[in-house]
């Protein structure tokens, strides 16, 4: 059947083609500290669920001194400017087809084999099959590529590798930090802080009560980086008991903006890797913090808005 | 309270610029040295979790194809369309994009997006092709990389408060389950809706930033 462990296989075609690449630049500078960086990345996706914790914990660590140094990878050759100019006079608006065929073929597969399901065999776990359809929509783009701009035959792997070192380390980073999520539950850390909070404000009123539930639900995500983390400590700490229970608020409004407090954390903050750090890397800025700069007053006026529509609707009759 | 200092080390750690994911692993050792587990432990620890988590890499397998497409001219296209549009702006052209992005959250197309298949090959090259038109002075780094940024930015925020519009996402079916769990039965479309006034107000709020964004630009460029 076709699950997790098959997703990483496939995941790891990736970084394994980029170390392949790497390893035959010869002459290149800095060539084996990248390729043992993509080397002991794509051992961990491929064959990590077989080794040992402990030995995929050195590749772990190995990676993570690859990066500290620095990879600095050299360039890869791609086409020029004048070539690109004449390859868009040449396709024109096909070029965007693969593009669309990727959420296509993801939202396609979800709804036509939900149950994993084809032709009667189960051959998709049933939980994996977003993501099997999303690595299925890769591979036939990467066709559809291929078969619309014939490339020479070195260009695919290149071009995987040209945009793996533009990513660089980004692309470990969100991993890294469900990884550190794992530690950070296993040592407690979202209960110290959720103590500290109730400790520390007093809760007489609903507007003081929605107001330490929203940002305590931005700060929360902005600690562990995602709001759905931060949402269950938050709301059995502050929302159910003191919002719901004692002051009488409606569940769902309460619970709704809740969350949507959790996702203006999510605009401030570095550990939400994905949505504010990768586009750092992605986009090739020289600002680490410039997506997040740029969030930041639309993140902070959300919050207020959030406040006030809690306190203002999920309160009917009660007196304030 | 020691099991926090992980977190100041990711505050100061992230604050001085060292490398991500060196601070990241530090922060682990920390917290779980305070939790009582010794180094080794925490090395087999980071490599379970990392391992158990590699669903995470499987979107990145579309590189390769953004890649080819890059270079047969994608983004030169993608800029060529918008110059092509009279009186495309920066700010107009991401406006459309936030909408755009909003609304197919919402419909639970969360797919239909990002910041490796959308924004840097096709979103980013357009907003930075309506800055500088055919005959205009090249954009300076500075500006290049403020439009990239909020070409990023439109993305994040479009998926942010579009996805809670539809009933069938994490974060819905997360809400109905830890309140379900404390015997209070909510349903989806109960908890859609008090998504909605906040989904509004992240469109007109986020659009007049980026109509300011225009004056910006067009002041600097004058």
């Amino acid at each position: 059947m076709i699950g997790l462990d098959a997703l990483g296989i496939a995941a790891g075609l990736l970084p394994a083609t980029a170390a392949i690449h790497h390893a035959s630049d010869r002459g290149a500078p800095r060539r084996w500290r990248n390729v043992g960086f993509w080397t002991a990345f794509a051992i961990l996706l491929m064959a990590g669920p077989w080794l040992p914790d402990m030995v995929n914990g050195c590749l772990l660590l190995m990676m993570v001194a690859f990066a500290t140094i620095g990879l600095r990878p050299a360039s890869v050759p791609t086409t020029s400017e004048a070539e690109r100019e004449e390859g868009a006079r040449r396709f024109g608006m096909r070029l965007f087809l693969p593009v669309l065929l990727l959420p296509v073929m993801a939202v396609g597969g979800t709804i036509a084999i939900a149950d994993g399901r084809i032709g009667g065999l189960a051959l998709i776990d049933p939980k994996q099959v977003t993501l099997v359809s999303l690595a299925a929509g890769t591979f036939f783009a990467l066709l559809f590529a291929i078969l619309l701009t014939r490339p020479p035959a070195s260009a695919p792997a290149a071009e995987a590798r040209r945009l793996s070192d533009a990513v660089g380390w980004a692309m470990v980073l969100p991993q890294m930090l469900a990884a550190l999520g794992g530690i950070f539950a296993m040592a407690g850390v979202g209960k110290v802080v959720a103590d500290g909070v109730l400790d520390v404000v007093p809760m007489n009123s609903p507007l003081t009560a929605t107001i330490i539930y929203c940002v305590g639900m931005a700060l929360f995500t902005i600690v562990l980086g995602n709001a759905f983390a931060a949402f269950p400590i938050m709301t059995l700490g502050i929302g159910l008991p003191i919002l719901i229970r004692h002051f009488g608020g409606e569940p769902a409004i309460v619970a709704a903006l809740g969350m949507l407090s959790g996702f203006c954390g999510t605009l401030l903050t570095p550990m939400a890797a994905n949505f504010n750090i990768v586009p750092v890397a992605v986009l090739d800025l020289k600002d680490r913090f410039a997506v997040i700069r740029v969030q930041a007053p639309t993140g902070f006026v959300l919050l207020a808005f959030n406040i006030a529509v809690l306190a203002l609707c999920a309160f009917p009759g009660a007196s304030r | 309270m020691l099991v926090l200092s992980g977190i100041a080390i990711i505050v100061v750690g992230f604050a001085l610029r060292f490398n991500p994911l060196l601070v990241v692993t530090v922060a682990a050792f920390a917290s779980a040295a305070a939790a009582g587990h010794g180094p080794l432990d925490v090395v087999a620890m980071l490599g379970k979790a990392f391992v158990d988590n590699r669903f995470i890499a499987v979107p990145w397998l579309v590189l390769p194809t953004i890649g080819l497409l890059e270079r047969a001219g994608l983004r030169e296209q993608a800029r060529t369309i918008v110059q092509k549009m009279r009186g495309a702006t920066t700010g107009r052209v991401l406006i459309g994009y936030l909408a755009l992005r909003q609304i197919t959250a919402a419909l639970g197309l969360n797919t239909l997006g990002g910041h490796v298949q959308m924004v840097r090959p096709i979103v980013a090259p357009m907003a930075e092709g309506a800055a500088a038109r055919e005959g205009d002075a090249p954009l300076d780094g500075e500006t290049r990389d403020l439009i990239r940024a909020h070409a990023a930015a439109a993305d994040n925020i479009g998926v942010f408060f579009g996805e809670d519009l539809f009933v069938a996402i994490g974060s819905i079916l997360l809400i109905r389950a830890v309140l379900e769990q404390n015997g209070i039965i909510v349903t989806p479309p109960h908890i859609a809706i008090w998504a909605l006034p906040t989904a509004i107000a992240a469109f007109l709020l986020h659009a007049a930033r980026l109509i300011r964004l225009d004056r910006r630009l067009g002041d600097k460029r004058r």
